[in-house]
């Protein structure tokens, strides 16, 4: 079994949550093992990260570079290319970070590439059985990845869930002398912020969040009452964004913002998994939808089946008396 | 001749209907002694004695009358101010000084005639020579009494005075008439005369271009001025600005930045500025983006109200199509409307649902035991064809009007199908959206599965198929609306009602712009739901031809118009004023507008809506089987049913 | 600029119900409306309005068989100067890499300055741009949400990451970018567009006209290959309330408040 290499991704001194995820993906395709973590970045909240990451990885390769402070996909790719053996299996989070750098690397390293994998199944010998998805999550499909010569496989967010394991005290390896200088013809300029809107989602313990279901803009003020009788914010999925019905600010997702509310209405929600991505912190999740097949049923804690159209309105009145009555 | 001599549209509106057809009367009249007063030919008018008499007579009431007419008309404008005339700002500045200097100078003319006539009898009077006959309490009369002490060297030059006051007025007016309003005097013959009669369906593509031909066509639509019609340009110069047709778009009043008004009057002045009477016109540039925004020319339901209301006959629904052909062919489409064309053109429907389930809606379990629907597959066939169109095969919740029509159907008559998933959407929206190609491909398979149906006669319960399939399509059997079916049962007596359940709902017809305006009917559907006993029924203050848009039907579902208040709203206020709860409709997309807008409007439980078929199906008295194995409940004797003409709208 | 866009034709999702066959190894493809792939879709029409500000010519180009000739039409009513079938028994069952080594072969025939591909396609695993470009030594960037063309063979682009930012790039031409979708409002192609590019003749390529190797490409050479499709057998999922309107409320009130969802 080749070496697996859990690459980490991280931001002011914290490692991602997906760092522990690798972790378990690691251990599904070689139990045996003992992934090494590799990071790289530049200054003192990068030295932290690589410090914490003792606790649970056995091996640490930094990668420490000026020209790596910010994470510039082509560069780090370079880095990569240099350091890791060949023949090893690269495990990447997919997200937005990982799909700039993780297809080019597995040309670099000519290894075999899968993405945004669920779960995977199988070894056998120099083969790996994985499932992905297709049809924007549709249907699901098992997929043989030939290992061979290694593989690059980007793991989705979330699917593998991270273990209890004992400490690792590991130990970090610099390798940062090995990459040389690098070099690029993509250059980093900035992250620009949206314009904050009058409402910052992140900061509410209870969100009323609606989807395509709303339907159309004038019902966005349903939400919006249900949400002022409980005293939280209205959010929403992309396609309410991409409809110009609310502002980008409002928007739960892997391309919006990342909240950890306690409650969570998926009001008109399918449950596409790039919305269910933006939620962190195990919330109390109840879904309304009509559609009784829709996959946000499966990750709820709560279901009702009804036309959130009618249903919210009716909610709003009751919460209101409830309040009423116990604002006495 | 109706529109134009008659005046037929003109009293729609009382005030300024009256007053125009008295100018207009007067105007007639004095045509032609003000040529013969012009040429100097003569006093009068030449005309033998007693006929030249009664001319004299009527022809001094005449100019009484315009006279007032035009203090009335100038009052009105000035101190009344009715609506419909401003201007919103975004449209520019309105022009109610010229409307007021037109006034003014028709009211010198009056004047100027007068006086004219006036002094030369009291100058004659004073002189005791025979002076010729003034009306009694006409205006020349009246002058002819204040002048009689004047002096006969003021008559004299009074009576020059006023000949030349007119010629100069007379004349400035003539060549002052081609720019502003009052040009439609010369041209509103020609505009009602030239006046489409095929009213329901839209102009081709070019004119003489036949559907074969069109791909040799290079450009498509109306991009810049030039490519609008020359009857379309003429109407551009013939408007009388009079602001009716606005005051009646349904668009206009729901806030939408559509008005017919302006649509022509912006053009008018494009005109002027860019084909000016002496130099050379300027390079033409694209109207959308310039004069007209693309919100204003999307945002048209095609209900016809503004071609209703104008009196002269102004076209509007091809101008607006023959834009959208322009910006379809440069691609410049509204996002919200491409997916729905994108699914009509691989899926036959807007919804992008699988052909094959397009009749699942009559294979519901329990409605197939109580009614059998045929499917029309080339090898069955029917004498009578239920085409369904598409919101009524595939919305969850329109599909209980298409049940609720076969099973009426049923009952009349054994021998119906329909298409199933042969059928395609009927095209109507998609061609009146623009996009000509597609809508011809939709009509050839249609024609195509109707022909193989064998069906000798049509019947729809949606009245943009209806419209769609009457008169966009050629060459079919005839079509009927499911109102007029049920209507000739009624008067036959084969379809009886059982009495309400709640007499103290009172129920209001709403007419579906492509049933009653386009298509004349208003009758049939009013006589069915008034053969239900204990249904009490009122009108709503815009009824008939005056009915009012729900919000449109087919692609304009889809379209996300900027709108202050939606059309259904407004409408379902109307039928609470009306003392209305519950609203009939006999198409698709106005129960769909509608339903949303009681919601919307907050009037939930105190306002609902049903079709007219499902209200039959309801209401209807059925004769139970006689025995518990009989599946289908016994049918009213099957009778051959003959389709009554309907009258098309003339000219 | 020369901009040349990789398409892909696929399963209409938004009007096609993706599900299993009877068999339960593929999707059911009986009734399946096919287009081009979204994505692929905003990337073309994004290289049309490059063009349209600095001059140029957009290619549009597909790795496939005859059917797939129809999205290049498509495109080409749309506004795309030339279309590209690329087409050999050698590259049936290509994987990822396979398909970006076929597209990489056509480059290098060319001269293109830019070239796009969207983000990912419906049965895909948004890595053909990332691959085409580390084959090519090109630099890359995926998400783009937005193009500027500057002076000196330069764009500035810019990235969707999380939050709904923007990260910001300069990038030097030649260079692949992956599309997002959303980039732009891509034009309405009509009826009569396609009726007017149907018969103009489409240049195909196959594996010798590229100077492939067949044994680099095709079913021989993947390394990822679907054995596949299923729906996995649903878990628990949520505790669905199952009473009336009012009922659900109810207990849904009890709970939420339990949660602390009532401040």
């Amino acid at each position: 079994m080749p070496q697996i290499f859990a690459y980490i991704v991280h931001k002011a001194g914290i490692a991602d949550d997906t760092a522990a995820e690798l972790l378990a993906t690691a251990a599904t395709i070689d139990p045996a093992g003992s992934p090494i973590a590799i990071a790289v970045g530049w200054g003192a909240d990068f030295e932290a990260v690589c410090t914490a990451l003792r606790a649970s990885y056995k091996e640490v390769w930094k990668i420490a570079n000026e020209t790596l402070a910010y994470p510039n996909a082509e560069l780090v790719r370079q880095a990569l290319a240099k350091i890791l053996p060949p023949g090893s299996i690269v495990l990447i989070p997919n997200d937005h970070f990982g799909i700039d750098l993780a297809p080019g690397l597995s040309i670099k390293l000519n290894a075999a590439y899968a993405s945004d994998v669920l779960a995977i199944e199988e070894t056998e010998g120099q083969k790996l059985k994985l499932v992905r998805q297709e049809f924007g999550g549709a249907v699901s499909a098992h997929v043989r990845c030939d290992i061979a010569s290694g593989a690059v496989i980007t793991v989705r967010p979330g699917a593998f869930k991270s273990r209890e394991t004992r400490a690792a005290d590991g130990t970090v390896i610099d390798k940062s002398a090995e990459i040389g200088t690098l070099s690029t013809r993509r250059r980093y300029l900035e992250t620009i912020i949206p314009e904050a809107g009058a409402v910052d989602i992140t900061k509410h313990n209870v969100l009323v969040s609606i989807g395509r279901g709303i339907q159309e803009k004038e019902n966005v003020a349903i939400a919006e009452e249900l949400a002022e009788a409980l005293g939280a914010a209205v959010s929403c999925s992309r396609p309410v964004v991409d409809a110009k019905w609310l502002e980008k600010s409002r928007q739960v997702g892997s391309s919006g913002k990342t909240v950890k509310p306690k409650v969570y209405l998926a009001c008109g929600i399918s449950g596409a998994f790039q919305h269910l991505a933006g939620l962190k912190g195990n919330p109390f999740i109840v879904a309304i939808n009509k559609n009784p097949k829709a996959p946000i049923f499966q990750v709820a804690d709560v279901g009702i089946v009804d036309d959130l159209l009618e249903f919210l309105p009716e909610l709003t009145t009751k919460v209101r008396e409830m309040r009423g009555v116990s604002a006495k | 001749m109706k529109f134009w001599l008659g005046q037929w549209k003109h009293p729609r509106y009382k005030t300024a209907g009256i007053i125009h057809v008295l100018v207009f009367a007067g105007f007639i009249l004095l045509a032609s002694r003000a040529f013969g007063l012009i040429l100097g030919i003569s006093d009068h008018l030449v005309l033998p004695d007693r006929l030249g008499r009664a001319y004299d007579i009527v022809r001094d009431y005449a100019t009484t009358v315009v006279f007032c007419c035009m203090v009335f008309a100038a009052i009105r404008r000035i101190v009344f101010r009715p609506a419909r005339y401003a201007v919103p700002r975004k449209f520019g500045k309105g022009h109610p000084a010229d409307a007021i200097f037109l006034l003014a100078l028709i009211a010198i003319l009056m004047l100027a005639d007068s006086l004219y006539a006036a002094s030369k009898a009291a100058f004659l009077a004073q002189q005791n020579q025979p002076t010729e006959f003034l009306a009694l309490l006409s205006l020349p009369w009246v002058f002819k009494y204040l002048l009689s002490t004047a002096s006969l060297t003021s008559l004299q030059d009074l009576h020059l005075g006023a000949y030349f006051a007119h010629d100069v007025t007379f004349f400035f007016l003539l060549c002052y008439r081609p720019f502003g309003i009052q040009f439609h005097v010369e041209t509103s013959l020609f505009t009602v005369f030239f006046a489409k009669l095929d009213r329901g369906t839209v102009k081709p593509v070019r004119w003489g271009v036949p559907d074969t031909q069109l791909d040799q066509v290079n450009s498509f639509g109306v991009k810049t001025f030039e490519d609008f019609t020359w009857k379309h340009i003429l109407d551009f110069y013939s408007c009388a600005d009079c602001g009716r047709c606005s005051d009646n778009c349904p668009a206009n009043a729901a806030g939408r930045p559509l008005s017919p008004r302006f649509l022509t009057i912006k053009a008018r002045d494009y005109a002027f500025q860019h084909f000016p009477v002496f130099a050379k016109s300027h390079n033409s540039q694209s109207l959308v983006g310039n004069i007209y925004s693309e919100d204003e020319v999307w945002s048209c339901t095609t209900c016809g109200a503004c071609e209703e209301e104008c009196p002269l006959l102004v076209e509007y629904i091809d101008k607006i199509v023959d834009l959208r052909r322009g910006l379809i062919d440069q691609g410049n489409v509204p996002q919200s409307l491409q997916k729905p064309l994108k699914a009509l053109e691989s899926r036959g429907n807007p919804y992008g649902k699988m052909e094959k389930k397009r009749a699942d809606w009559a294979k519901a379990k329990d409605f197939q035991q109580l009614c059998d629907v045929k499917l029309l597959d080339g090898k069955v066939t029917a004498d009578t064809l239920y085409f369904v169109d598409s919101i009524t095969s595939y919305d969850d919740r329109i599909q209980s009007i298409g049940r609720a029509t076969a099973r009426i159907l049923s009952d009349i008559d054994d021998n119906f199908g329909i298409l199933g998933s042969q059928e395609k959407d009927s095209g109507h929206e998609v061609r009146r959206f623009g996009e000509e190609l597609l809508f011809m491909a939709l009509r050839d398979q249609n024609i195509q599965a109707i022909k193989a149906s064998g069906a000798r006669r049509i019947v729809t319960a949606d009245p943009h198929a209806l419209n769609a399939l009457k008169r966009d399509y050629k060459d079919l059997p005839p079509v009927e609306h499911i109102s007029q079916t049920i209507a000739r049962e009624v008067r036959r007596g084969n379809i009886r009602f059982s009495k309400v359940e709640d007499s103290s709902k009172v129920y209001a017809y709403h007419d579906p712009c492509y049933l009653g305006r386009h298509n004349q009917i208003y009758d049939d559907p009013r006589s069915v739901i008034d053969a239900i006993p204990g249904l009490s029924r009122v009108e709503m203050r815009r009824c008939k031809d005056r009915s009012f848009c729900c919000g449109g039907g087919g692609l304009m579902l889809f379209y996300e118009p900027k709108e202050d208040e939606r059309m259904g709203v407004k409408r379902v206020r109307m039928a609470a004023e009306a003392g209305a709860n519950v609203i009939v409709t006999a198409c698709p997309f106005c129960m769909v507008n509608i339903e949303d807008a009681i919601k919307v409007a907050g009037l939930e439980g105190k306002m609902s809506v049903i079709d007219l078929a499902e209200l039959v199906d309801q209401q209807m008295v059925r004769h139970e089987p006689a025995t518990v194995s009989s599946q289908h409940p016994q049918r009213i004797a099957h009778r051959e049913w003959t389709l009554e003409p309907t009258t098309v709208r003339g000219g | 600029m020369e901009i040349l866009v990789c398409a892909r034709r696929v399963p209409d999702t938004s009007e096609n119900e993706i599900q299993l066959n009877s068999a339960g190894n593929d999707i059911e493809r009986d009734d399946l409306v096919y287009s081009i792939n979204e994505a692929d879709n905003y990337a073309v029409e994004e290289a049309l309005q490059i063009v349209s500000r600095v001059g140029g010519s957009v290619t549009v180009v597909t790795v496939g068989g005859e059917d797939d000739e129809e999205i290049l039409r498509r495109e080409m009513a749309m506004g795309a100067t030339h279309g590209v079938l690329i087409t050999d028994d050698a590259f049936l069952g290509s994987d990822g890499r396979g398909i970006a080594t076929i597209l990489a072969a056509l480059v290098k025939k060319g001269t293109y300055e830019l070239i796009l591909t969207g983000i990912q396609a419906e049965d895909g695993g948004a890595q053909v741009g990332g691959m085409l470009a580390a084959m090519l030594d090109y630099p890359f960037a995926s998400l783009v949400n937005s193009i500027e063309v500057l002076e000196g063979r330069k764009l500035k682009v810019s990235r969707e990451i999380e939050g709904g930012n923007k990260e910001m790039n300069e990038i030097e031409l030649p260079c692949v970018l992956s599309i997002q979708t959303g980039i732009n409002e891509p034009r309405y192609v009509g009826m009569k567009g396609i009726r007017q590019v149907a018969s103009i003749p489409i240049p195909t390529f196959g594996a010798n006209d590229l100077g492939l190797d067949p044994s680099l490409v095709g079913a021989v050479a993947a390394r990822v290959k679907r054995i596949d499709y299923f729906v996995p057998a649903v878990g628990k999922g949520a505790e669905m309330l199952e009473g009336s309107r009012e009922e659900n409320i109810e207990k849904l009130v009890e709970l939420v408040t339990a949660k602390g969802g009532l401040n």
